[in-house]
């Protein structure tokens, strides 16, 4: 660059001005570094977000906040708590009639993930770990369904705890099925939707099945 | 890989003999000399990673004198630490290259499994229907989509109801869950009966793939799911045989007729379809009576290692049967 060799100011124009750099909103590096904030900031932080997403779930409008930010706590938490509460209730106490712990467990998982494979095999755009997060999230209603239950079977098993039960249960397993689809289904092919809405019926049908036969010892 | 990691302590060894320069070298060389099969950034990132480690510890071998030098294995306490270092941090390495690779094979597994979910809502209902209607024209070699979208939904339907059967007629599963057995029952014999007819075809110079054989013993299960549906939930013995024969036959028939007309030879197409239709029914004959409402007890069983998983006795099995089983099952395992 032979122009740029000789870079002298002539002396008649005055060269003048402020180098100061504007101290206004916090520099990038700050924001991201999260190592040095207290505890407490980290799990509310993380508590709210899960927060927001029960929010999410049991208000379902199209937007992408599930989505975006997708993380596991919130179906690990709902899991274990659902397969606590579906333990041991079996007529016969000597064998395992009833689903245990590490059975909800693993159909949960194992549901979510077949579900996925399938959404993705049929040309979903949404990626893995999304769409477990969205299938554990819209398990929260068939998790207060599972305590109106429990509720319900406290004060008798008869044929109107029965039915009150199947009411709460199919109310709560319908809700699931519309909160997952409007977060699953967007991301599809339209004309495909049917296919991948199936599977979650089903998965979530087998919950809720497991939830309504449930009857304490 | 592995072979540079196995030698590089005894390399190190050898080259503390000679001056540090020299192993340097040599270092260099071997890992020149290695076939580099990926030129991704990773394998790079490895190699530089390794370069420097080994830099690191001519340094510190450099540094730990002359006298040292003479026995090849003991490095002196900074040599040693640093060929630790060192191969730990091979073996992460290693580790992480590993899971990598693996993490991309799992990936592009799932993409040789799309062209088979290829398939509209419309297609599916119009197969499903189709499964229960036997084709007349058997001269004329029928297709077979080979779509596992269907079949695969049709075997987790059959699970689903096979759970509330279970549920329903208090199955009592000693060794396993209802969960396992009921997706062990249906997924063996989807896939394992599907195999085995395949070999049976390819006996038979029957005219279909394994994809075909999946998806058209799949889409025979739409008639087991209906039957029992309705059989669990009406426990009427008269409805089941009628549900049995009409139902489970008209999937049978449509079932038997599409390999018929891809067989060529009276023998071979005798084999094949009777052998899938006795399969298809008895399987449907065997999920009802499995899991019927039970009012007897239960059998009596021996602690042994060829005990069943579950142990019921259906209400329909006379009584001789039973004794005669029972003997059977005492005198098995006084031999064993």
């Amino acid at each position: 660059f032979p122009g740029l060799a000789d870079v002298s100011i002539s002396q008649d124009i005055p060269v003048e001005g402020e180098i100061t750099v504007p101290v206004g909103s916090h520099s990038p590096d700050e924001d991201y570094s999260t190592l040095d904030e207290p505890v407490k900031d980290t799990i509310m932080r993380d508590l709210k977000a899960v927060g927001k997403k029960f929010v999410h779930v049991m208000y379902p409008k199209k937007s992408s906040a599930l989505l975006r930010d997708w993380d596991l706590w919130g179906p690990l938490v709902l899991c274990v708590s659902l397969a606590l509460m579906l333990q041991g209730g079996s007529a016969d106490s000597k064998d395992d009639g009833g689903p245990q712990f590490a059975e909800v467990f693993v159909i949960i998982w194992f549901g979510a993930v077949v579900i996925t494979l399938n959404s993705k095999l049929l040309g979903g755009t949404i990626s893995f770990f999304q769409s477990l997060c969205v299938l554990g999230y819209c398990v929260l209603p068939l998790t207060v369904a599972m305590l109106v239950c429990r509720l319900v079977l406290l004060a008798g098993a008869g044929t109107v705890s029965f039915i009150i039960r199947l009411i709460v249960v199919g109310a709560m397993f319908g809700w699931s099925t519309l909160a997952s689809t409007a977060f699953l289904a967007d991301s599809q092919p339209p004309n495909r939707k049917a296919l991948v809405v199936y599977p979650i019926f089903l998965f979530y049908f087998v919950i809720s099945w497991m939830i309504l036969t449930f009857t304490p010892q | 890989r592995g072979r540079w990691a196995a030698a590089g302590p005894g390399r190190a060894g050898a080259d503390a003999v000679s001056a540090p320069a020299q192993g340097g070298g040599s270092a260099v060389i071997d890992m020149e000399n290695m076939d580099d099969t990926s030129g991704s950034s990773f394998e790079d990132m490895g190699e530089m990673h390794q370069r420097m480690k080994e830099e690191e510890e001519e340094e510190a071998e450099g540094e730990a004198g002359a006298g040292e030098e003479e026995d090849g294995e003991f490095l002196g306490m900074k040599g040693l630490r640093g060929q630790l270092g060192r191969q730990v941090a091979d073996q992460m390495w290693q580790v992480g290259k590993r899971q990598a690779s693996r993490a991309f094979s799992l990936y592009a597994n799932i993409d040789i499994l799309r062209p088979y979910f290829d398939v509209e809502p419309v297609q599916v209902r119009a197969r499903l229907l189709e499964s229960m209607i036997p084709v007349k024209m058997i001269n004329f070699p029928q297709k077979i989509a080979g779509e596992l979208y269907g079949p695969l939904m049709l075997v987790f339907t059959l699970v689903a109801i096979l759970l509330h059967g279970m549920k329903t007629s208090d199955t009592i599963i000693r060794e396993g869950t209802l969960m396992g057995t009921a997706i062990g029952t249906c997924f063996g014999y989807w896939l394992g009966v599907s195999s085995f007819m395949y070999f049976l075809a390819y006996l038979c110079n029957a005219q279909i793939t394994m994809v075909q054989m999946l998806s058209l013993l799949g889409y025979g299960l739409f008639g087991h799911c209906i039957t029992l549906f309705v059989t669990y939930n009406i426990h009427f013995h008269s409805l089941f045989y009628i549900f049995w024969l009409v139902v489970g036959g008209l999937s049978t028939l449509r079932m038997v007729a599409v390999l018929v007309s891809r067989t060529v030879g009276h023998t071979q197409r005798l084999i094949l379809c009777g052998t899938l239709a006795a399969l298809h029914m008895l399987f449907l004959l065997y999920l009802h009576f499995a899991y019927h409402k039970v009012v007897e007890g239960i059998l009596d069983t021996l602690e042994g290692p060829n005990m069943p998983p579950f142990q019921r006795v259906a209400r329909d099995i006379p009584v001789v049967s039973n004794a005669v089983l029972n003997t059977t099952a005492k005198a098995i395992a006084l031999t064993l």
